[in-house]
């Protein structure tokens, strides 16, 4: 790696956060065009129910627009190829039928947000009500009512995976688990929620956005097709956006309200989502249910594993990645990286009155490792073993890399026996067995508890072609020039909200080029001046406008080898890039001053220079595109309360390998953000519904997120296996710390209370749930 | 989540403050640290004509001794408290508990008049005060009066307060140096109102012993008479209490409270 220690594999610190600590961010709710009128929603405060009527008095009516102003707007349609796939039609303001509480049905216009919020108060909505379905199991109950009438039924999807003999190897394990799980449905919370203004500018005849988004040029697409104007009338800009993590990474009926709004009123119109509307009608991810049954032979050896799952999809299909993802990801995940012998299950993803679930950091993974990793637990239990041991019976050695798994998912490298052997050292998994002997003079239970998963990150064409939804990644781009003096500037169609791409590309730029990275200046989230992607999701920016940026930097450098070889007089065969300079045998020029003279001092080249210039724009895709395979190991130490069901974690390892790492630094935060995202998940996140599909939660008091006193010391150990695949061997890591902690964590609470015969089954982990199981166990 | 819109005022004096309040007893509300009242106002919960806000009165925010007691004001910050500017009277358990409210930012705002008239089950200083036998004094337009703190606070949410008047100061009885106290929540995470909580003042020289149990979904509970915590004081002495107090708690609530009671009866005897 390079000398000077700022390219790849330097923990530099990140460009991007002087502006943000002095509080010189720019994000949506700071951009406020002159003669802007604020938006707010008249909302559905029910979760099924048809709409007779809406009254408007008279004298705001010209600041309140329905479904039937909006009637040239198409509905928002995320469809997927997977047969017996069921698309869902989701208005941006409904008209006849509200399918979950929040749903828009009116929008309120006026100078200020409180005024809006003054008008909505006035606008009476005549419901009648429906039976709920509040439950993605009483979805499919016999009789349900229906929520898309035209279905039939209550399911977007019904998958089936069956791989090798399932039943010879029920026949034969010595050891049958059986388990009912349950994850939370949560609410993912970045510290910035969405906001969206909308602008009609006369004069390119475009509607221009500025939104809180992480794939501008997918809200460009979706847009586009919702409100039938050209891809090119439409500039979707993302300026500073406050965390991600999927809350942004869709298409929203917001967006598409305000930009037929901005075009009705050929005034600029701006939307700041609050906490209310995101925790009651936005923001809703995870839930699943699973029923496991785990086959393992008398040494606790995994060899089947039976599953029928169901993900609660939610009332609609979320554009782009639709209501197939979760669930059909479930189907394929389960086994985890564990090498086994025969695979059934078969997966519902129901549709109830709830808002649609969105992709939240980890996607499927989080619940599909916690049911996995708690019913190697029980097995572990059953034979008597440690929960290492069993694990390492069913883990691909390294010399099995490459692996293809049960469900011919293909693990690019690895070793991960190593990396779970590690977490056991680390956590000291012998010193806590001794601690365990005698109960300390609080009364409280020592327990430990282990994950280990993998997650997939850049997929590429190979894998969403097959999905059949409005996106399909391809070759991701970058643009590169070196402008007039001499910086940089690389643009990317990924959003940087938190990555901290501004500084990894700019360590990517100066590992091929040499130059500063503080010459390098990054542009992206703006669909006006950046090449097309799919935008930042599935943990790939690192591997894709990686490897994209590297690409246009080699590129790059030949453009500036033929004006340098010219300049320099010297053969272009004799040049070479190294340092931020073009540099032959005798002597040598800096980019800097290439780019002066291309730009500035054109008498001073050659008659016969290459025309070329300093800019080009090149795709890049990995050599083979199915994905990278970083994984980790999750240990958690925990006491738990058995008088009041508190759970405090003691101690939290975390054995990563993300390949090579382009900043360890960076890598440590996205572990460390992910993790404590993970206890969320763990112990306190949970937006529950009552019968009639009410939300539960609707403030930050109710729904409980983990804070600063909540979260451990996080103790993070890299190992680097290369990927064999990617430009610098890197694999996608952003969202492997919200995967592993309820696994651990409920494997550590369940240790703790095996003396009691007591399991938790249930997400999250909270003293309730704890007293329970612990009275069901008649402790 | 914004308010609707509201007048504010703010009097210098009890007897203008009255006033302001007197004109619409029902649509105007008395504004003190605004932890509660505010967002209530932004989900509006509530839509007050006018907003009264009694900060810069005087009386409202002194601290001072006398005569064997404890006055403060009821603009007295947690913070104030917690940091040790009003005068210990309680052995240093006023200040324990203020530092165990919310968070700082939430201290620093907060006060303790505002946190008994709010009369929330799970907040620290109902159960507290209830504990140190506190007294409160209304200010309204015919006057004033002094009530108990258990005649004052009538269920969750609810108090003897009257429209129009404001809570102008609490008294504080001083307790004997031999005293001991305990106190003991469990909120699920820092800074949460809490899930259960206890109090416990042993005061033989006065002749005091009395637990408070809050957190409860009803009237908190305040036993003071035939009460004898003792060294032995244990979990099924404690849940005879719950059981007897609290018929109608769920197993979950009522294994909660009798933790927290058995603990604070521990830190006031051990």
């Amino acid at each position: 790696m390079n000398d000077a220690h700022q390219g790849v594999g330097a923990p530099l610190p990140r460009k991007e956060d002087d502006r943000f600590m002095r509080g010189r961010g720019r994000f949506v709710a700071d951009i406020k065009p002159a003669g802007i009128r604020e938006v707010a929603f008249v909302r559905s405060p029910l979760a099924h129910a048809r709409i007779r009527g809406v009254r408007v008095p008279a004298d705001i009516r010209d600041r309140v627009f329905l479904s039937n102003d909006l009637e040239d707007v198409q509905p928002i349609k995320a469809v997927s190829a997977l047969p017996g796939f069921k698309s869902s039609v989701q208005p941006a303001v409904a008209g006849d039928k509200v399918r979950h509480v929040g749903e828009i049905v009116g929008i309120c216009v006026a100078d200020t947000r409180a005024e809006a919020e003054d008008l909505v108060a006035q606008v009476e909505v005549d419901y009648e009500e429906l039976p709920a379905i509040h439950d993605m199991l009483q979805a499919r109950e016999e009789g349900a009512a229906l929520i898309h009438d035209e279905w039939g039924d209550n399911v977007f999807l019904e998958s089936f995976v069956d791989v090798g003999d399932i039943l010879a190897v029920a026949a034969r394990a010595a050891i049958k688990v059986e388990r009912e799980y349950r994850t939370a449905r949560q609410c993912m919370a970045p510290i910035e929620g969405r906001g969206v203004i909308a602008e009609w500018d006369t004069r390119l005849e475009q509607l221009v956005v500025h939104s809180a988004t992480q794939m501008p040029h997918i809200v460009r697409s979706g847009m586009a097709e919702c409100l039938g104007l050209d891809h090119g009338r439409i500039r979707i800009i993302a300026p500073d956006v406050g965390g991600g993590f999927g809350y942004k990474g869709i298409l929203l009926a917001e967006e598409v309200a305000l930009g037929w709004l901005a075009r009705h009123l050929r005034r600029p119109v701006r939307w700041i989502e609050d906490r209310r509307e995101h925790l009651i009608g936005n923001a809703n991810c995870r839930e699943h249910h699973y029923k496991i049954t785990g086959y393992a032979d008398a040494d606790g050896r995994l060899i089947g594993l039976e599953a029928e799952a169901h993900v609660d999809s939610g009332a609609y299909s979320a554009y782009p990645f639709s209501a197939c993802l979760e669930s059909a990801q479930v189907g394929s995940i389960l086994p985890g990286p564990y090498d086994f012998e025969a695979f059934r299950c078969r997966t519902w993803s129901s549709c109830t009155n709830k808002p649609p679930i969105l992709p939240y950091r980890g996607v499927a993974r989080t619940g599909v490792c916690f049911a996995m990793e708690l019913v190697l637990d029980a097995i572990a239990r059953e034979a008597g073993k440690e929960p290492h041991q069993v694990r390492l019976m069913n883990l691909p050695p390294p010399e099995a890399m490459p692996f293809d798994n049960i469900t011919a998912k293909h693990f690019d490298s690895g070793d991960y026996p190593t990396c779970l052997k590690k977490a056991v050292d680390a956590i000291d998994l012998s010193g806590v067995r001794d601690r365990q002997k005698s109960v300390g003079p609080d009364g409280r239970r020592i327990g430990v508890g282990f994950s280990i998963f993998c997650e997939q990150g850049a997929h590429g064409t190979t894998v969403y072609a097959g999905w059949g939804i409005p996106m399909v990644p391809g070759h991701e781009q970058c643009g590169a020039r070196l402008t007039p003096d001499g910086e940089l500037e690389l643009r990317i169609g990924a959003h940087s909200h938190g990555q901290g791409l501004e500084t990894t590309l700019a360590q990517v730029a100066h590992e091929i080029l040499g130059i500063d990275p503080g010459l390098v200046r990054l542009v992206h989230g703006d669909t006006g001046v950046t090449p097309y992607s799919t935008g930042t999701w599935g943990s790939r920016c690192m591997v894709m406008s990686g490897g994209a940026v590297a690409s246009a930097c080699e590129a790059l450098a030949e453009r500036a080898k033929k004006i340098g070889a010219a300049l320099l007089q010297a053969e272009e065969s004799e040049v070479r890039v190294e340092g931020g300079s073009v540099v032959a045998l005798n002597n040598a020029m800096s980019l800097v001053d290439i780019a002066r003279t291309w730009y500035l001092k054109p008498q001073d080249l050659p008659i016969d220079v290459d025309p070329s210039g300093l800019e080009v724009t090149v795709g890049y895709k990995p050599k083979v595109d199915t994905g990278t395979f970083s994984y980790a190991a999750h240990a958690a130490v925990v006491a738990v309360d058995v008088e009041i069901g508190h759970v405090e974690i003691l101690d939290y390892v975390v054995v990563e390998d993300g390949g090579v790492l382009v900043n360890p630094m960076i890598a440590d935060g996205q572990v460390y953000g992910g993790t404590v995202q993970g206890i969320g998940t763990a112990l306190y996140e949970e937006m529950a519904f009552d019968e009639r599909g009410q939300p539960l939660a609707s403030t930050l008091a109710d729904y409980l997120l983990p804070g600063t006193a909540e979260s451990p010391d996080i103790r993070v150990l890299h190992m680097e296996t290369p990927s064999p695949y990617t430009r610098f061997g890197q694999k996608g890591i952003g969202e492997s710390g919200a995967i592993g902690p309820p696994a651990a964590i409920g494997n550590a609470v369940n240790d703790a209370l095996k003396e009691f015969g007591a399991e938790v089954a249930r997400l999250p982990i909270t003293p309730r749930r704890i007293i329970a199981a612990l009275e069901e166990a008649g402790a | 989540m914004k308010p609707a819109a509201f007048d504010y005022e703010r009097p210098k004096s009890l007897a203008q403050a009255t006033g302001l309040l007197g004109e619409d007893p029902y649509g105007n509300r008395v504004l003190s640290g605004g932890q509660s009242l505010g967002p209530m106002l932004n989900l509006r919960l509530v839509q007050p004509k006018c907003l009264v806000d009694v900060r810069k009165i005087p009386e409202m925010t002194v601290a001072e001794e006398d005569n064997g007691a404890l006055l403060l004001g009821g603009c007295t910050t947690h913070s104030a408290i917690e940091d040790g500017t009003v005068p210990d009277v309680a052995n240093g358990m006023m200040a324990s508990v203020a530092a165990g409210i919310a968070c700082r930012a939430v201290r620093n705002k907060g006060t303790v008049g505002g946190s008994l008239t709010h009369a929330d089950p799970a907040a620290d200083w109902p159960v507290c005060l209830l504990a140190l036998g506190a007294e409160v004094t209304l200010h309204g337009p015919s006057g004033q009066r002094s009530l108990r703190l258990q005649e004052f606070l009538r269920g969750p949410f609810e108090t003897s307060i009257e429209p129009g008047e404001i809570l102008s100061r609490v008294r504080i009885p001083k307790i004997s140096a031999s005293a001991r106290w305990g106190y003991y929540k469990f909120c699920r995470k820092v800074g949460e109102f809490a899930e259960t909580m206890a109090a416990v003042l042993i005061d033989r020289d006065r002749d005091i012993a009395r637990v408070v149990i809050g957190a409860t979904e009803g009237r908190l509970i305040v036993l003071d008479q035939g009460f004898d915590p003792a060294l032995d004081f244990d979990s099924g002495q404690a849940a005879a209490i719950v059981d007897e107090h609290l018929p109608g708690a769920d197993s979950y609530k009522r294994r909660l409270h009798t933790a927290a009671l058995r603990r604070a009866v521990a830190e006031a005897t051990t």
